[in-house]
């Protein structure tokens, strides 16, 4: 009886196929319009993951104050250079651990200028980060200790000054200070903030605070965990340990923080998640404009099939079996929709993906949903369009012209 | 349900004093005024009478289609007034068959199809379905034709198409309701005769309403009515 049914309805829909198709159309957008945010929002946000896990899932930053990003928050004290030592030494899961301090500057070679950040670190800054040299050397044990005029650049900063020329050996200005190159990092390209990562000139720490800063400040503290090691582990080690430091009173919050990657990393992608559920709510409407739509045909159908309803009725069809006939038929029109807008989704959201340049994910759970929500659009527009048919009155309905 | 206890003590028919009233008040229209009726198994009954006269209300109620406002209708002994809808619709369903004046078959579906919704509706399976409504329609006469629509068959055909789909459940009772009121004399005639073999050969009860009396007179006995009631019940001589 039920494959009848749904002969039945196919038949239906084929018979007005022009019809069909634009009832089915708020159906297809809306389906096609959720798939489409949510699949390109997953993308963003494995993309964004990506980025961050290139940085090192093990990577743990300790900043000053409460609030993420590099500067100080007004009351919070700077880290010295005692800190990075002690945190080397009490936290054995440490590989590496690289203090630094940076600012924005210009640099200045010949009749060209570029604005970037200069930080002041050590080899160790190399090595948690995951820099490569493409070219020349690292900072040797002498020119760390003495503070020296020395730096490595990145890839930005040796095209905006250099073009094509060789940069080592050659010497930046930088404020008062020529600095000669001695070393070219391998480009990173964008991070996951949007930021150019090779828009960067490291210098010894020492030669930082002394003759850029003017003190002995560490901004940043950067450092990786040994592969196996708990990072939410080190995370507390630290905590506690800073803590005790910089004498913050067992009341008051910490006057830093310590992020790991996985932090920061959701930290982002909430941002795009938010927008991506804002965006698929609003697709989600056209699917309700949709079933109105399915709604509007199947009364327009039923009140243009009074007679056979009339005929069903009249040759001893129960009231519910003419009832599942238009559910049926409604809840055809709305699955069929949906599949369209499946395929409409994965089309577009190729197309999409490639053009923004975002990772393509298959969103199975979703594409699902979206399409069980059609099939429950159907049920829902065609039950009154549907009961409408079956309370027909035989009699009346077969005296219809 | 019960089936009737014993098929020759009770007739197939039996209304008894059935009124039909439509509105209330000074409004209300006594389509039915009191109707008794008898009609037996294996009776071929034509009912006429004036527009109005209330021989459609009591084709209705008959037909199951629909409830007297006060009396009694029994059909096999089965108190019909108190089946709710979806039990008549059962009851039609098993022992009605309709055919209707215009024919009311359903468009661009084929004959075949046409006659065979009944049985969808009583689940028979399909190759069972094909089978008995290939016979009806052969019985109708119009072999060769299953595959055509509405549309490409002439009034008298599609007429069959319809006397196929309301025999093809082997009904006890056939309502016509001017079953020749859309085709000329010739048609009309060949109309009858179907009827009347399906009447004679199959033993199947038919009551037919017909305003020619020259139909009329292939019944056994004609009703008449008039204002609601029935004024006249004679046996028509048949014709052989």
């Amino acid at each position: 009886m039920l494959w009848n049914t749904l002969l039945l309805a196919l038949r239906e829909i084929r018979r007005n196929v022009l019809r069909s198709v634009l009832t089915m159309l708020g159906i297809v957008i809306g389906v096609a319009a959720v798939i489409v945010m949510v699949t390109l929002g997953d993308g963003a946000t494995r993309q964004v993951t990506a980025q961050i896990e290139s940085l090192g899932t093990n990577l743990l930053m300790i900043t000053m104050g409460q609030r993420m990003g590099p500067g100080s928050s007004s009351n919070a004290p700077p880290f010295t250079l005692d800190d990075v030592v002690a945190v080397q030494r009490e936290i054995g899961a440490a590989s590496a651990v690289a203090g630094s301090a940076s600012q924005i500057m210009t640099a200045v070679l010949g009749n060209n200028n570029w604005s970037t950040t200069v930080t002041g670190s050590d080899n160790r800054f190399f090595a948690v980060r995951n820099w490569t040299l493409d070219d020349g050397r690292l900072f040797t044990d002498p020119e760390l200790r003495a503070g020296r005029a020395v730096c490595v650049i990145g890839a930005t900063v040796r095209r905006e000054l250099f073009g094509y020329q060789d940069p080592i050996g050659q010497k930046i200005r930088l404020k008062q200070i020529a600095c000669e190159v001695i070393g070219l990092l391998a480009s990173k390209g964008q991070s996951a903030m949007g930021s150019d990562q090779d828009d960067l000139v490291v210098m010894p720490l020492r030669t930082f605070q002394r003759r850029v800063a003017g003190n002995q400040d560490v901004n940043l503290i950067q450092l990786s965990v040994r592969d196996g090691d708990s990072t939410e582990q080190v995370k507390s080690d630290i905590e506690r340990m800073m803590r005790e430091r910089r004498h913050v009173h067992p009341a008051d919050q910490d006057n830093f923080s310590v992020r790991d990657m996985k932090e920061i990393a959701t930290m982002l992608t909430g941002t795009t998640r938010v927008l991506t559920a804002l965006l698929s709510a609003v697709a989600a409407v056209s699917l309700l404009v949709g079933g109105i739509g399915i709604m509007n045909i199947m009364l327009v159908s039923v009140t243009e099939r009074t007679r056979e309803i009339g005929i069903r009725l009249a040759i001893g069809a129960l009231e519910r079996e003419v009832l599942m006939q238009f559910l049926v038929e409604a809840v055809v029109l709305s699955s069929l929709g949906g599949l369209l807008g499946i395929l409409l989704a994965l089309v577009a959201s190729i197309g999409l993906a490639s053009l923004l340049q975002v990772p393509f994910v298959l969103n199975g759970p979703i594409i699902l949903i979206a399409f069980l929500f059609s099939a429950a659009v159907g049920v829902v527009f065609g039950y009154f369009p549907a009961r409408r048919a079956a309370r027909l009155d035989p009699i009346e309905a077969l005296r219809h012209e | 349900m019960a089936d009737a206890i014993d098929d020759n003590a009770s007739p197939l028919i039996e209304l008894r004093r059935v009124t039909k009233v439509y509105g209330r008040g000074d409004a209300a229209v006594h389509a039915l005024a009191g109707v008794d009726l008898r009609i037996e198994q294996g009776e071929f009954v034509a009912v006429m009478g004036p527009s109005g006269s209330g021989k459609s209300t009591a084709m209705n109620i008959l037909g199951c289609l629909d409830t007297p406002t006060s009396g009694s209708y029994r059909f096999r002994g089965v108190a019909v007034e108190t089946l709710g809808r979806d039990q008549r619709a059962l009851l039609r369903r098993r022992d009605l068959g309709f055919v209707f004046q215009g024919f009311n078959l359903l468009n661009r579906t084929s004959a075949l199809e046409n006659v065979e919704l009944p049985l969808i509706y009583r689940r028979t399976p399909r190759a069972e379905r094909h089978a008995l409504a290939q016979r009806a329609l052969a019985l109708v006469g119009l072999n060769g034709r299953e595959g055509h629509t509405p549309g490409e068959l002439s009034g008298g055909q599609q007429q069959r198409v319809a006397i196929a789909r309301a025999i093809v459940t082997d009904p006890h009772l056939l309502l016509a309701d001017e079953p020749t009121g859309n085709l000329d004399s010739v048609r009309s005639h060949e109309i009858m005769t179907l009827l009347d073999g399906l009447n004679r050969d199959r033993g199947i009860t038919i009551l037919m309403v017909t305003h020619e009396p020259e139909m009329a007179a292939y019944a056994h006995r004609v009703v008449h009515f008039l204002d609601g009631r029935v004024v006249d019940e004679n046996a028509s001589e048949h014709r052989s």
